[in-house]
Parts: C-alpha cells; structure tokens; sequence
C-alpha cells in the first residue's frame, strides 16, 4: 500500500474509477501515513480516521451506483483549517476558535464532498493565515518535510507538508498575499493562486476579503488543475464571485506548450539580491524558455516598488474589521476578567488572551491605517498604489502572455530566524504579494533545487486575471521540462521521513 | 519621525478592543513605528487624481432575489455560543448607557 | 436624573435661532433581509430568523438584497434624490453586542440617493421646504434584552440576552441637511417632518412604517445659535424618539434646555442624549469622543450598486402621488373647510378617512367619526392608539346612520360592541336587535300613550309652540329604550296634531 501514497491525483483517480483499488484503500493508506509521519512533520491539526473513512465508504458505493462521476471521485484530500466543516473543528489556528465546529460547510468544502473526495483532516496555518512560515499558529509549527528544522512556508505549511510528506495527493489553501504559492516553493509542490472571483470564498474565515483566494495545493501541475476545475464556479453566496467560467485547467495543463509564446521577465522580480542558487535556478527556466521557443521580453512594474507597503497596510484594516466578530458572544473562546467583568471588558479580555502576538499587531496596525487622520495617508493611499500596480500589470501583459519571477527570495529558512523580526517576515512575499493586489492568477512550480542547500526552488507564474489556463499551459511544460533535466519529479529528492 | 506612541498604541488598542498590558504596549510600539515608517513612502507614489481600487476585478450590481432561504434553527445558531438563556446569547451586563 | 433647568420657550426663542437637523431610519418591509435569506419579520421566536451571514460567523459573507435596493431608490426619488451613478457599501467599525460583525455593513461617502428636499406643512398651515442631504441604504442591529437591576434597564443590569432575528434587517437611513428658519415652529416642523416621512414611505409600499414597532425611528439634532451669528452652535443628537408626540416634545425641551445653559455663560457638550416620555426630558448619553472614530472604509465583501438609467425610470414611473398634491386633491374633493382639514391632517388620520371614503362613507361624515367618538376613545385609551376598528366598519356604522337603520345614539352603542371584537356594525345590529324602530303602528302607540298623561301638547303645536313637541318626543324616546326614529316620532306627532 506504501506505493499508493506517492501516486498522484490522477493516478489514484484512474486506478479508482478501474476498479483497481478502493477510495477506502487510499484514504486507508494516507491516514496510515499521517499516523506513522504526522507527529514529526505536524500538518494536521484535525483528523478524524473512523469519519475519513466512511466517507470514502460512502463515495466507493455511489461511485459503483453511478451517483458520482467527478473526475477526482474517491480521491482524498486535506483542507486548510481556515475553511468552515461541519463534521470537524474549524480553528483557523487561533486559540480563541478552539473547539468550534460550524454549523454550515464551506462552499468548497461542499463541492469537494458533492465530487465524492473524503476529507482526510484540517491542516494547519499560522494563526488567521497571518504568517510565512507556521511559527504563528497557536498550536504549534508545522514542519518542512525536507528538513525537520526548516518551516514549510506560511500561511498553508499545513497544506504544502500535508502533500510533500504524502499524507495527501492533493490540499486545500488559501492565498492573501502567497500562502500557497511560497508554501509550495519551499516544499517542491505545486500551488495555485487562481484569479481573485474563480473560487468562491464562502465559508474561508476571511483574512483580507479583497485579498483573499481559495486555490489549490499538489505535487505536480496536473493535479492542481484537476483540483482548480473541482472547486472553481460562481456561487452566488459570493457576491465577488465570476459569473462566467475559466474553462478547463485540466485541458490547459496537458497541452504542455510554450512555443511562440512571449514570457515576461519583470524587471523588479528578475531574482537580483535574491539568494543564488533561486536566481540560478531562474536564470536556467528562462533558458529552457527560450530553447523551446518562447520569447522572453523584459517587463518594467515601477510600482511594484510600493507593493509591500500597500499590502501591509490593506491587509491589516480588512483583517482588523473582518477579526472583530471574534468578541465572545456567539461562538469561540470566552475570558472573563477577575473584576469589573462588564461585556466592554470580557471582549478586550478575550481577545487579549485568544489572538497571538501577530494578530495583535496587525488587528493594531489596519485600525491605525483606517484611524481618522490617517486614512488618507495609509489606506487611502494604499488603495491608489493598488491602481498603479494594476496599470503596471496591464502595461506588462501587453508585451507579454504570461510573467515570471522566482516565487520567493530565498529557499525554506529555519525555526525562528525571523520571528522577532515582522519586516524580514514580509518581505518572504515581494515576489508573491502584487499578483493578490491585482486579483490575478499566480502558481509557484518547482524548477530545481539550490545548490548552497539542496533546497527546491519554484518558479512563479503570472497571467492576466481569468486566463488562469495560460498558467497551467505553461506550468505543465516547465515541470515535464525541469522532470527531463533533474532525471525525476524534484518531490523525489526529497529524503525520506523516518516512520514512526 | 513615527508617530506611533505608547499612548496611540493604548488608543488603537482600545478601538480594537484587545486588552495590552505594558510590555505589549513597548513592544508594539517598537514594531509598529518600525512597520508605519516602512509603509509611510506608500503616499509619495500617487497624487490626488490616482482612482482607488478597492476591489481587485471590477464588478457592480450583484444581488440576490428577495426570497426567503432556510435559516438555522435556534439550537443551531446558538451551539457555538459560550453561554445562552431563554433561546438567546446571554452576555455580561454593558458598562455603556446606550 | 437630576431634571435640567430650563428656560421659558417664548424667552429661548427671542434670544436664539434654533437649527434642527434630522436623522430618519425607515425599517423596509422585504421579505428577507439586506444581507441574508433570513425572513425579514417582527415577533418570531429568537433567533429563529439567524444564519451565518447575520449572526456572522467566521466565514460567512453577504448577499445584497436586490428588492432592498429599489425600495431605498425609490425613497431617493420619493425625496426628489438624485440617484448615484455609483452607491457603494461602507463598513462602520464599532464594537456593540447587538452588532454581530462588531462593524455595520452601512454607505458612507457613497449613498445611493443624495441632494433632495421635501415641502412639509405645519399645524399653522406654513410650507416649510427641508433640504435631504442623503438617504443610504444600512442594517439593524439585533435586539437586547437586560435582565436583572430594577428597571429592566441597562444600568444595573446583571446580565443581557441578545436576539439577532432583526440583525440585517433593511434600513434606509434619511438624513436632513441643516434646518433654518423653523423658529418656534420648529418641533411642530420636526414632527410634521418625520410624518411626511411616514406617509411617504408608507404609500411607496416599502415600508410598514409603524412608529410604535420601530419601522421608523428618528434621531434629532437640535443647536441653538445667537440671531445673526455665522457659526452654527454645539448640537445634541436626541435619539430614538419613536412617536410624533415626543418628537415635538423632546426638540421643544433641547431647545429649552440648551438655552438655559447658554444664557447662563455654558457651553453645550456635544453628545447623544436619550428621551424619556415618562419624565419629558432627555438624559445625556454618552459624549462624542475619539472612541466615535468609525474607521469606515469601502466593504470589501460587496460590489458597487450601479443602477442604470431605465431602472431608475422604470422605478420613478411606480411612484405613488407626492403627500402635498396628494393633500391638495383630497381637500378639494372632500370639502372640508381648511381648518377641518388642518386639524385632520395634525391628528394624523388622513389615511383612515381616505380609507373611509373609499369604502362608501360620505366624507364628513367619515371626519366626524374619526375626529370625534374614535379620537375621544383614542385619547381616553392608556395608549393612545388607535382603536380597533377598521376604516370599512367605520364606512358601515356611518351607511347605518344615513340609511336610518340606527341612529346616533345606537351607532355609539354599535361601536362599543366593534370594539370590543363582536364584528361588523351590520352584524352587531342584526344580532343584537338594535336596528331603529320605524314602524309607524308602534310609534303611534306610544305617542298616544305620551299624549295621554301630556293633553295640553297638541293644542300647543296647533298654537305652533314646536318646542312643546320635544316633551313627547322625549317621553316615547325613554318607553322604547331610544330604538325610536325621532325624527320620524316628530313627523308623527306633528301629522296628528295637524289632523
């Protein structure tokens, strides 16, 4: 069974829908997985193995009923934690949501389950996705499957160790500023952000509302594709959602095609000062570009100088309205103080004692950026930059189909390098943060690893918001092209997990 | 040259509802000003005439039909609340008059 | 609540220009709520009319209600709005236990009506023109309840239970620009204001605008200024002052209050103070301070409402008739004199006399039930309410009346028996027997029966002393138990006397 685990979506989906296996044998073999791996690599923060598997019972006898003909059926997956489950607590790794079970499904929870794909637990994340690296969440870090002593990246570590660690052939994230892309750098996968409106929001405990994207998380691009079609769609309980849709990623990701296509290297994200072996690594996907006739032009985005400012000061006043529902009256976590216990005093107290240091911060920082006297200067300002940076992007896909950039500066670095240091922290999402101001699509796909440090590398891909399929066309080449060069999938590299 | 203060930091978080002792009060501060004077360059990039652009992909006149969906039951709406009586949430008395 | 000292009305108007300013919110009648599917009704359980959106769980995101929409465009254009081209939604950050989002889902810079203005008339027949600076589309809160402590106030209160069945309930929110020039009728003019209001949104059909339930509140802004001073004065807002009559009551007393305290050297702390009909006067509230910073920003969660050109028209063309032509037109067919109409139009009953009529009563006589035994029944009731009775059973009892089926002291007698819930006039009458006696037979007999113990009346009105005919009258009367026409007894005994 240890083989079914390193099978991809798509296999598993086919060998499922031959009848050669089970959904309950592979649902069966990941949570085998998780028992013998999780408490080193800590992606989960729930799981439920009895519900897993009657849920994958369940899909097994409607899919030989004929009731579920889902692409994907009888697939597992795991699911970010900040997505509202009905049968599993949803926490969004804070303290002050401890113990909550919702009483309605997420909207992509609900299609998930509608395309027979048993729910094999809730990963973790820093706390309200604010973070890089897990070190926010308030149960504890997930780790970096390649080296124990190295973060998985942030928001999603959950979802990218849950898959590189093969708990699970495909996860769930959400992306506000590279929450799954960075994730999916630092740990060989693949992770797309689609445009802001293709996935509904519904049931995601929002972050930053006009940030925030749900999108899929795997070990190679046609996975992610087939992920991105199950959960893609209008919903009308988003009133941010497409009304039209994308068409076909699965369709995009197998035509693996590049030739005549222009690839806009963006002269602000051209991989200078980043580390060496992420600029080497670049430098080479370029070429392979080249070699099988792309056309690589050079893109000028001035103000994406201002980019990490304006997202550090639109994302804290979204998330400073958006966590005020958080006040101990309807759900989650209550603290009464010791005396004068009035209900002015239980929410301070309880929000002091449920958010950690960075929510803190940031609840602290967006009140500031909307305070009377400093809208103007702050969030007022930063909306404006958004317009610039979207003209910046108009202006570059003029000239080009799709652009790139290396995903993050720098490969997954250790435990506690830049906790105390919020700036360093931010600056993990130069690369990642203008595609979310923009509302389009961005993927991070492996390309190689450093050589300093044998770590993966990824490669960002952007495309005009809707034409989420340009990403996995040219995702799908790059990968095949990397897989040809490096001789196997760069998940292979990755050493093996000692099992409990 | 930041303004933050201890006591804007004791304001803000006051606005924010969130409980500071002294310590977070310093340290937010510290962090803060440090983050405010990093963002501050965001105004010099535009001028009045730059439109805003508060929603990523422009859209308008999103609306549902006024047609009555299924609510929660009582039981449900109230199963996450830390305390509950007569069928409402019961919370501690209000110090404010309104 | 120490009562304030306040100055002599007349005085306070001679040494001050009084400024109003007023704050009306309109509860809409949709079906659901402006967020959420949730069913948009007053009296059910608590929180029964919930789901995530509007008790606002984690997650959960809103969903304009498109009906909520025309209705609050159809207020602007009631209001002589314009329409924005773009109206966008706002959120308003406090934190309150009533308001599930701790932020209220409200517009700010972009209302999606602004710059009208309404003629309102006032009991002595002057047309005062408000200006309207907007009208937005908001939310309600939901419902709390205090428990504990003597008064079932807030202060003292042990503990509070909150209901969210009215959370997202649709709001319009009017807003006045400045009033000027109101003088000493300005309270009559704030009143008059909002039952303009009332009837405008009534007869749109977007709103039950039952004052008594909440469906319109108002908030009033009162400051007083030197006459001729530039710089407008300190203003309190008064809030939730929920029926014309305190409206009229508590801007007249801020306008007494604040008078008192300027003519003595003070100043006016600029704050929200609450009315209380018990006491007639207001109690400050809390003051306007740095903890008002709202923090409004553009709702990310929704888009802009950008109505086009043909909705709008489409829209203006449902408009019911403006309240003034709508007075005009009744005063001409009805034909009351103008100080008739005036005083229907103060007691605010022109819809249930319109109603009357249209239900077959003859208009004054539909005037003289409502102005009179129903208002005096009105007033006499600890709530002042109207009584229970419907304009078609009013219509009924006076159809009885004109058809000499009963007469007025019978139809009195009819209505006691409407009122306390025994049915129609007809029903009751037929029922009860009450129905005038015509019969001619009968009246005779008792008219004869009169005349016997009273010899000297016939000559007397062969003499033509009439007046000698009521002593009969009132004999025959008094035997059958006032059943009798006496119209039709004085017919008889005149016949007599005559024969």
């Amino acid at each position: 069974m240890t083989d079914l685990i390193r099978k991809s979506a798509s296999e598993l989906a086919e060998l499922i829908s031959k009848g050669e296996v089970s959904s309950v044998e592979v649902t069966r073999a990941h949570l085998d997985r998780s028992a013998a791996v999780d408490g080193a690599v800590h992606s989960y923060l729930y799981q439920n193995p009895e519900a897993s598997l009657i849920a994958a019972a369940e899909v097994d006898r409607a899919r030989a009923a004929g009731e579920i003909t889902s692409p994907l059926a009888g697939v597992p997956i795991a699911v970010k934690d900040n997505l509202t489950t009905t049968d599993a607590p949803t926490t969004s790794g804070s303290k002050i949501l401890q113990g909550w079970v919702p009483p309605y499904d997420a909207t992509v929870v609900k299609k998930l389950r509608a395309a027979g794909m048993p729910i094999l637990g809730k990963t973790n994340l820093d706390e309200f996705a604010m973070g890089s690296s897990t070190e926010f969440s308030a149960y504890g870090p997930s780790k970096n499957p390649w080296d124990l002593t190295r973060i998985p990246g942030g928001s999603g570590g959950g979802s990218s160790s849950v898959v590189s660690s093969f708990q699970a052939p495909l996860a769930i994230g959400s992306d506000t500023g590279g929450s799954i892309r960075f994730p999916g750098a630092v740990t060989g996968t693949v992770g797309t952000k689609p445009t802001y409106g293709a996935v509904s929001r519904y049931g995601l405990i929002a972050l930053a509302s006009s940030l925030d994207q749900i999108g899929p998380v795997a070990r190679n691009v046609l996975d992610t594709a087939m992920l991105q079609d199950v959960i893609a769609g209008h919903d009308p309980h988003d009133s941010t959602s497409l009304p039209e849709s994308l068409g076909s990623m699965t369709a995009a990701a197998l035509k693996q095609d590049v030739k005549g296509m222009r690839i806009g290297v963006i002269k602000q994200l051209s991989g200078e000062g980043f580390q060496p072996g992420v600029a080497a690594r670049f430098k080479e996907s370029l070429n392979l570009l080249a070699a099988a006739g792309a056309e690589i032009v050079e893109v000028d985005c001035p103000s994406f100088e201002y980019a990490i400012a304006a997202y550090y000061l639109i994302l804290p006043a979204e998330a400073s309205s958006n966590l005020a529902k958080f006040d101990s009256v309807r759900f989650g976590m209550r603290v009464e103080p010791n005396e004068n216990a009035t209900i002015e005093r239980v929410m301070a107290a309880t929000r002091e004692a449920g958010f950690g240091p960075e929510v803190k911060r940031r609840i602290i920082l967006g009140t500031y950026a909307l305070s009377s006297g400093s809208y103007d200067k702050f969030y007022g300002a930063a909306l404006k930059v958004r317009t610039l940076i979207q003209r910046d992007f108009d202006a570059a896909f003029a000239k080009a189909d799709v652009l790139v950039s290396p995903t993050a500066p720098t490969t997954a670095f250790k435990f506690g390098d830049k906790i105390d240091d919020p700036l360093a922290m931010y600056l993990n999402d130069i690369a990642t943060i203008p595609a979310n101001l923009a509302g389009i699509p961005g993927m991070s796909v492996p390309n190689g690893l450093a050589d300093e440090d044998g770590l993966p590398v990824g490669i960002q891909l952007l495309a005009p918001a809707r034409e989420d399929a340009r990403l996995y066309q040219v995702g799908g080449w790059l990968e095949k092209a990397h897989e040809e060069i490096w001789g196997k999938r760069m998940i292979d590299f990755a050493p093996e997990l000692e099992v409990k | 040259m930041s303004e933050i203060t201890p006591d804007l930091v004791r304001h803000l978080a006051g606005l924010a509802r969130i409980l500071v002792s002294d310590e977070e009060v310093e340290q937010f501060t510290k962090q803060l000003s440090l983050i405010a004077d990093s963002v501050a360059h965001v105004s010099k990039a535009i001028d009045a005439d730059t439109p805003s652009t508060s929603h990523p992909i422009a859209m308008a006149n999103v609306f549902r039909e006024d047609v009555v969906e299924p609510s929660l039951s009582q039981a449900e709406a109230l199963s996450g609340a830390p305390d509950s009586a007569e069928g409402r949430f019961k919370v501690n008395a209000i110090l404010d008059e309104e | 609540m120490a009562k304030a000292e306040l100055m002599n009305y007349e005085q306070a108007l001679e040494q001050f220009e009084v400024v109003i300013g007023l704050e009306v919110h309109v509860e809409l009648n949709t079906n659901t709520k402006m967020f959420c599917g949730c069913k948009n009704e007053f009296g059910n359980e608590p929180n029964t009319n919930v789901c995530p959106i509007c008790i606002a769980l984690p997650g959960a995101l809103p969903a304009v209600n498109k009906t909520a929409v025309e209705s609050s465009i159809k207020i602007g254009l009631a209001l002589g709005c314009e329409i924005a081209p773009t109206g966008r939604f706002a959120r308003k950050n406090y934190f309150y236990p009533d308001l599930a989002k701790n932020f209220q889902t409200s517009q700010y810079d972009e209302p999606i009506a602004f710059e009208g203005s309404l003629d309102v008339e006032v009991p002595s027949g002057k047309v005062h023109t408000v200006l309207i600076e907007r009208a937005h589309m908001e939310e309600d809160a939901g419902k709390l309840t205090h428990i504990g402590g003597s008064t079932g106030r807030i202060q003292g209160a042990e503990y509070s239970l909150v209901d969210y069945n009215r959370a997202g309930v649709p709001l319009v929110e009017i807003v006045t620009k400045p009033v000027y020039g109101a003088g000493a009728e300005a309270p009559e003019l704030a009143a008059a204001y909002v039952r303009s209001i009332r009837e405008i949104v009534k007869g749109l059909g977007v709103s039950d605008a039952r004052m008594e339930r909440g469906n319109v509140r108002c908030d009033a802004n009162v400051s007083l200024r030197k006459h001729g001073a530039e710089k407008l004065g300190t203003r309190t807002e008064t809030k939730n002052v929920n029926s014309l009559r305190s409206i009229e009551r508590a801007v007249r007393y801020e306008i007494q209050r604040q008078a008192h305290i300027l003519a003595n050297g003070g100043t006016i702390i600029q704050e929200t103070r609450h009315w209380h009909e018990d006491k007639g006067a207001t109690s400050a509230g809390r003051p306007k301070s740095d903890a008002d910073d709202y923090r409004y920003f553009p709702e990310p969660d929704l888009v802009p409402v950008q109505p086009s050109r043909e909705l709008i028209e489409a829209l203006r063309a449902t408009l019911p008739e403006k309240p003034a032509d709508r007075r005009k037109r009744l005063a001409g067919e009805w034909g009351f004199s103008e100080l008739e109409f005036r005083d229907v139009v103060n007691a605010d009953l022109l819809d249930q006399i319109e109603e009357t009529v249209t239900a077959g009563a003859k208009p004054q006589a539909a005037r003289k039930w409502w102005m009179g035994e129903l208002a005096r029944i009105a007033n006499e009731s600890e709530e002042g309410a109207v009584p229970n009775i419907t304009p078609a059973q009013v219509a009924e009892l006076a159809k009885l009346i004109e058809d000499g089926k009963i007469n007025d002291r019978l139809a009195r007698e009819v209505l006691g028996y409407v009122l306390a819930g025994e049915g129609s006039p007809a029903e009751i009458v037929a029922a009860r027997g009450l129905e005038v006696v015509s019969d001619d037979g009968a009246l005779i007999a008792a008219i004869e029966a009169a005349l016997a113990s009273q010899p000297d009346v016939i000559p007397a009105i062969r003499e033509g002393r009439m007046q000698a005919a009521g002593q009969v009258i009132g004999a025959v009367m008094k035997a059958m138990a006032g059943s009798a026409d006496a119209a039709r007894v004085r017919e008889l005994l005149i016949e007599m006397a005559n024969k």
